[in-house]
């Protein structure tokens, strides 16, 4: 069990905003004061450029953003840090992987999948690569319970790169991933797989070595860490093989007039100066997860959300959609009621304070699929309450009645 | 304070100008992909005013209300007087403070109707 009370005090945002209902972690968690802290610090005592000085503070800043590449690689279990590439977000993780892997990989007639429940992110660079190289862009559909149907239908042996998500940040289904790899590298042993991992590593424990994949991706902002950094895991024999991203200073090894050596990995993927602070204060949050236990944090999400969708059900019956399977899934829960506008919803629950998130949430392909055009979300993490679900449902009650 | 006022609320349960005009001088739609809402229009000009028009809207209060708002306001007015209509005769038309992202909402209504004065 973990302590609320005790874990709200650890951000300060309640403090500033003592009525805050905070359900929106699903697009960006909240940030407890030690992590915030890391970042001043940097910017107070060491705020020397990483890799170049030779001097005190500069020895220092590259120690402790070196530590972060450790913490993260064990935090997922990587078994070499030098396969962990900070990079700014999970977005331009995978454009990362879509420029320099898929487009060498990717030629015409190829086919690409990835599936209906992925964030924008992991399917707009997929769909622009697979039309410049006039390659098929195949998409695994899900069932009517909000989960994937069986990838045999749509991964084939011309499937060079599968990309997909592990939680979906609007149904919340977890997906199957491992049993999904082992059956795509069944059907072609030579496939890349590439996982967004955005709603899976902040909420429950990922081990990369376990899962098998190829590449994995997520970002810090969503798990208690500072925004503007995100990470690219992926395995070094393929990272080697691969061209940089972006080209500059601290990627190269030498330059003369005529010719340019790269680093090896990861510092040949980290063109430029990065977000050094906030990649030092990405080890606190890790650490701070850690602390609490990822095991911990996933059972009181469950909790909310079985809460949740209880509760919501009773109360509003068939007035309220709630989309995604009642098993397997993470803490958001995604809906609509009574016909209104989901944007008046999550106006009128502003009113009372309460932060959800209403639109298509970055994912307009699964609305679709869902044949609407925007929904409803809730989302919890370790520091949500049941008595913040009371507050949601109370609220939503008003909604209605002025709306209605 | 909220932007759900009754005046408001009621232009969105009982939207005057609602519905279709059958033989409409001119018609226009417009969409706003991001949150779906929707906007059919229609007018029937006198010389150069608008004698009557309507609307068909789907989606949130705010567009629905603007909608409703701006068709009573139209009649009677020049394509003249209607050209110069802007987001700041929205906002204080409805009478309610907006965000960003909300003000989308409430000027799909003027985008309609300055299709219609092409
Ligand atoms: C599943 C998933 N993938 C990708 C992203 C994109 O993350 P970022 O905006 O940090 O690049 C998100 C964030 O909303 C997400 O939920």
């Amino acid at each position: 069990m973990i302590n609320v009370t005790k874990i709200k005090k650890d951000f300060p945002i309640f403090t500033f905003n003592p009525e805050l209902i905070y359900l929106d972690s699903t697009a960006t968690s909240l940030k407890p004061q030690l992590v915030i802290d890391k970042l001043n610090t940097y910017y107070q005592e060491y705020s020397a450029n990483i890799y170049r000085g030779i001097y005190d503070i500069s020895e220092k800043a590259t120690e402790e953003f070196e530590k972060t590449r450790e913490a993260v690689a064990s935090f997922i279990h990587s078994y070499l840090s030098d396969e962990i590439i900070f990079t700014r977000n999970t977005t331009e993780s995978i454009n990362l992987i879509m420029y320099t892997l898929g487009d060498k990989i990717i030629s015409k007639n190829d086919e690409i999948a990835v599936s209906i429940m992925e964030h924008h992110s992991n399917f707009v660079p997929w769909q622009v690569l697979a039309q410049r190289k006039s390659a098929t862009l195949s998409i695994i559909d899900i069932d009517n319970n909000g989960q994937l149907v069986d990838i045999s239908k749509t991964v084939t042996k011309k499937t060079k790169i599968l990309s997909l998500t592990y939680i979906s940040n609007v149904l919340g289904t977890i997906n199957p991933i491992k049993k999904i790899i082992q059956q795509a590298k069944q059907i072609n042993p030579e496939i890349i797989v590439i996982i967004d991992a955005a709603q899976a590593v902040p909420h429950i424990k990922v081990d990369v070595q376990d899962l098998n994949c190829d590449f994995l991706v997520f970002s810090s902002h969503k798990m208690l860490g500072p925004t503007g950094v995100g990470v690219l895991w992926g395995r070094k024999e393929l990272l080697e093989h691969m061209n940089p991203f972006l080209y500059g200073g601290e990627m190269i090894e030498t330059v003369s007039t005529k010719q340019t050596t790269y680093k090896t990995t990861p510092q040949k993927f980290e063109a430029g100066t990065p977000h050094i602070a906030g990649i030092i204060a990405l080890r606190e949050a890790i650490e701070y997860i850690n602390a609490i236990g990822l095991k911990h944090i996933y059972l009181h999400e469950q909790t909310l959300v079985n809460y949740a969708i209880h509760f919501l059900e009773d109360s509003f019956k068939k007035k309220i959609q709630i989309f995604g399977p009642r098993e397997m899934r993470s803490g958001i829960i995604s809906f609509t009621l009574d016909k209104i506008h989901p944007h008046d919803i999550a106006q009128l629950l502003n009113d009372d304070h309460i932060a959800v998130r209403a639109g298509n949430h970055c994912a307009m392909p699964l609305h679709t699929r869902l044949h609407i055009t925007a929904s409803i979300r809730a989302s919890f993490y370790l520091y949500n309450t049941t008595h913040d679900i009371d507050m949601l449902v109370k609220s939503l009650h008003k909604a209605i009645k002025i709306i209605g | 304070m909220s932007i759900y006022q009754e005046r408001i609320l009621d232009h969105y349960k009982y939207p005057r100008n609602q519905g279709e005009i059958e033989k409409p001088d001119k018609k226009t739609a417009v969409h706003n992909p991001l949150c779906g809402d929707s906007i059919k229009m229609y007018a029937v000009f006198e010389k150069n005013k608008i004698k009557k028009i309507s609307f068909i809207a789907s989606g949130c209060v705010i567009s629905k209300a603007s909608a409703s708002l701006l068709s009573e306001y139209a009649v009677k007015k020049s394509k003249e007087q209607l050209r110069k209509l802007d987001k700041a005769f929205i906002i204080n038309m409805l009478g309610i403070e907006l965000g960003p992202n909300r003000v989308k909402c409430a000027l799909l209504a003027l985008e309609a109707l300055q299709k219609l004065l092409i």
